[in-house]
C-alpha cells in the first residue's frame, strides 16, 4: 500500500543557504509522526513544503502517490484544501471574532456556519462564550485551542502541527497533546507534528524521526527512542549541551 | 596591477549585484500586478472585503483629503492673485485655480495624502500577517491571499480614488472662491461664472484618469510590500516605509506621463 505521504530526496535552498539537504519520509495513513530536531534544521520548511507553500529544489513529495512539484492554480489550492495546520503562534485573524476563525473555511449560511464553529470549539474543551471574543482576549493557551479548532472544522484527512505547546505551561501543554492524540485515534488522521518538547512528542508520536543538518538522521518507534543508538538523537532527547550536536545560530 | 583588478572586479560584481536586485524587483513587481489584477476579475469575489476597503480608504480619508484641497486652493488662489498682479493679471484668479486644482492639485495631493494613509496602512497590516504566518493560515483554510487580500483592496481603491478627487476638486475650487471674495474683493457670481466657463471636460476626465491610476498605484504598493515584508517587526516598519515612498515617487512619476499624454501636444 501507498503510503499517505512520501518524501524523496527533498531538497530546499534559500539563497546560497540549503536548508532542505536530501530528506527521505514516509507516513502511512492514520500515522502520527513527531519530528524533533533543534531550531534551524529546517522542520517548519519541510511542512511548508508539504503544503506547497515554498517550492523545492530537489527530489520529490508525494500524497497518496500524486506529486506535489510543479502543482498551481486549481490544483494546488485543491492540494492544500487536503490538510489542515496549527501554525506555532497560532496564525487566528485578529480582525474577526473567534468562531469567524474557527469556521473561515466551512461553507454555508453564517448561522451554520457559527454552529459547526461552538461544534468545534466544544471538541477543543472550549465554551460557546468565547465565539464571540477576539483573538486578542484569549490567553495564549486558548488561541492554541481555537486554532486547533480552526484547524480540523473542516475535517483534513492531514494534519500538521508546528510546534503546539510552546510557550504553554505544563498542564496547558498536556491539555494541546492529549487534544492531539484523541483527534488522530479518533478520526484517523494522518499527522505530523514538528517540536522540540519530548514529553509532547512521547504522548503524540507513533513514530519519531529526527532532522538534523537538513537530513533525516534517524525514525524508528517512539518506544525506540531511548535506544536509538544514535548519538544525535541520545544528545536531543537528554538535552545535554555536551554532544555531537553543534547549535545553529542562523534561523532556517 | 593586481591589486586594481581586484578592485575593478569587486566594483563591477556590486554594480551588477545592484542592476540583477533592480531589474528582479521590477520583474517581481509585474509578475504581482499580473497576478492581482487577473484574481479582481475573476471569480469568487469577495463583496464584503470590497466594501469594508472601500470604506476604509474612501470615507476615512474623506477629511484629509478634503481639508488639503481646501486649503491648497485657497492658497493657490492667493499665490495666482499676487503673482498676476505683478503683470495686471489679477483677474485670471478663477481661470488658473480651477486648472490648476483640478488637473494637478486635486488628484496629486489627493493620492498623496491617500497614499500616505492608505499605502501604509495595507503594508503594516498584510506585513503583520505575513510575520505572524496568517498568510500561510489563508492558504491551507481553502482562501487564495491574493483574491482575499489583494484584489479586493485594488479595485476599491481604483473605485474610490475618484469619487475622492471629486470631492477634493470641488473642494479646491470652493477653498479659491472663499478666499477671492471674502478677502481679495471678487465678485462672488463672476468668480463662479469664470471658473465654469475655463472648465473643459477633458480636464475632469484626465483629473479622474489620474485618480484612478493613483489608486491602483497605492494599492499595489501596499499590498506588494506587505506581502514579501519578512524579519519581523523591523521588517514590516520597512515594508511600511518603502510602500510609502515608492507609491509617492510613481504617483509624482505617473502624473508626468499622463500630464504630458494628455495635455503635451
Amino acid at each position: 500500500m501507498n503510503p499517505r505521504i512520501s518524501l524523496a530526496g527533498v531538497a530546499k535552498r534559500f539563497g546560497a543557504r540549503t536548508v532542505l539537504r536530501d530528506v527521505s519520509l514516509e507516513v502511512a495513513a492514520g500515522e502520527s509522526l513527531v519530528i524533533i530536531g533543534g531550531s534551524g534544521t529546517g522542520k517548519s520548511v519541510m511542512l511548508k513544503s508539504i503544503l506547497g507553500l515554498l517550492r523545492i529544489d530537489g527530489g520529490d513529495i508525494l500524497i497518496d502517490g500524486a506529486s506535489v512539484r510543479g502543482l498551481r492554480g486549481g490544483a494546488l489550492a485543491r492540494h492544500q484544501a487536503r490538510f489542515g495546520m496549527l501554525f506555532q503562534g497560532g496564525a487566528l485573524f485578529d480582525s474577526l471574532p473567534v468562531w469567524a476563525n474557527v469556521a473561515f473555511a466551512v461553507p454555508g449560511r453564517s448561522a451554520d456556519r457559527r454552529a459547526a464553529a461552538i461544534d468545534n470549539l466544544a471538541r477543543v474543551g472550549l465554551g460557546a462564550e468565547v465565539a464571540d471574543l477576539r483573538p486578542a482576549e484569549l490567553s495564549g493557551g486558548m488561541q492554541k485551542r481555537v486554532a486547533l479548532a480552526r484547524a480540523i472544522a473542516v475535517r483534513p484527512a492531514i494534519l500538521f502541527f508546528d510546534e503546539p505547546t510552546t510557550g504553554l505551561d505544563p498542564i496547558m501543554a498536556d491539555i494541546i497533546n492529549s487534544l492531539i492524540r484523541r483527534l488522530v485515534s479518533e478520526d484517523e488522521i494522518t499527522a505530523i507534528t514538528i517540536t522540540h518538547d519530548m514529553t509532547s512528542a512521547r504522548k503524540i508520536a507513533d513514530r519519531v524521526a529526527m532532522l538534523y543538518q537538513g537530513e533525516i538522521i534517524w525514525q524508528g518507534p517512539v518506544a525506540a527512542i531511548d535506544r536509538s543508538g544514535n548519538p544525535f538523537v541520545d544528545q536531543f532527547v537528554a538535552g545535554r549541551a555536551e554532544g555531537p550536536i553543534a547549535m545553529a545560530v542562523r534561523r532556517a | 596591477m593586481t591589486a586594481i583588478v581586484e578592485a575593478v572586479a569587486h566594483a563591477l560584481i556590486a554594480i551588477g549585484a545592484v542592476v540583477l536586485g533592480v531589474f528582479g524587483s521590477i520583474g517581481r513587481l509585474a509578475g504581482f500586478a499580473v497576478v492581482a489584477l487577473r484574481r479582481m476579475v475573476t471569480p469568487p469575489f469577495y463583496p464584503l472585503r470590497l466594501a469594508e476597503q472601500m470604506l476604509v480608504i474612501g470615507w476615512f480619508s474623506l477629511p484629509v483629503v478634503g481639508l488639503t484641497a481646501l486649503f491648497t486652493g485657497s492658497a493657490l488662489a492667493q499665490q495666482i492673485f499676487i503673482g498676476g498682479s505683478r503683470f495686471n493679471a489679477a483677474s485670471t484668479v478663477p481661470a488658473v485655480t480651477v486648472i490648476g486644482i483640478v488637473r494637478e492639485l486635486g488628484p496629486v495631493l489627493g493620492g498623496l495624502m491617500v497614499a500616505g494613509r492608505v499605502a501604509s496602512a495595507m503594508a503594516a497590516e498584510i506585513g503583520t500577517m505575513r510575520v505572524t504566518e496568517q498568510i500561510d493560515a489563508l492558504a491551507t483554510l481553502r482562501t487564495d491571499p491574493f483574491r482575499y487580500l489583494v484584489a479586493p483592496r485594488l479595485l476599491a481603491a481604483v473605485l474610490t480614488l475618484p469619487l475622492l478627487v471629486l470631492v477634493s476638486n470641488a473642494l479646491g475650487v470652493m477653498g479659491g472662491w472663499l478666499l477671492a471674495t471674502f478677502r481679495l474683493g471678487f465678485n462672488s457670481s463672476a468668480y463662479l461664472a469664470t471658473t465654469v466657463r475655463y472648465l473643459k471636460a477633458d480636464d475632469i476626465v484626465s483629473s479622474l484618469v489620474k485618480a484612478a491610476v493613483f489608486g491602483f498605484i497605492i494599492a499595489l504598493m501596499g499590498c506588494f510590500h506587505g506581502y514579501y515584508s519578512q524579519g519581523g517587526a523591523a521588517g514590516v516598519g520597512r515594508a511600511t516605509t518603502n510602500a510609502v515612498v515608492s507609491a509617492f515617487i510613481l504617483i509624482l512619476l505617473s502624473n508626468l506621463v499622463i500630464t504630458v499624454v494628455v495635455f503635451g501636444s
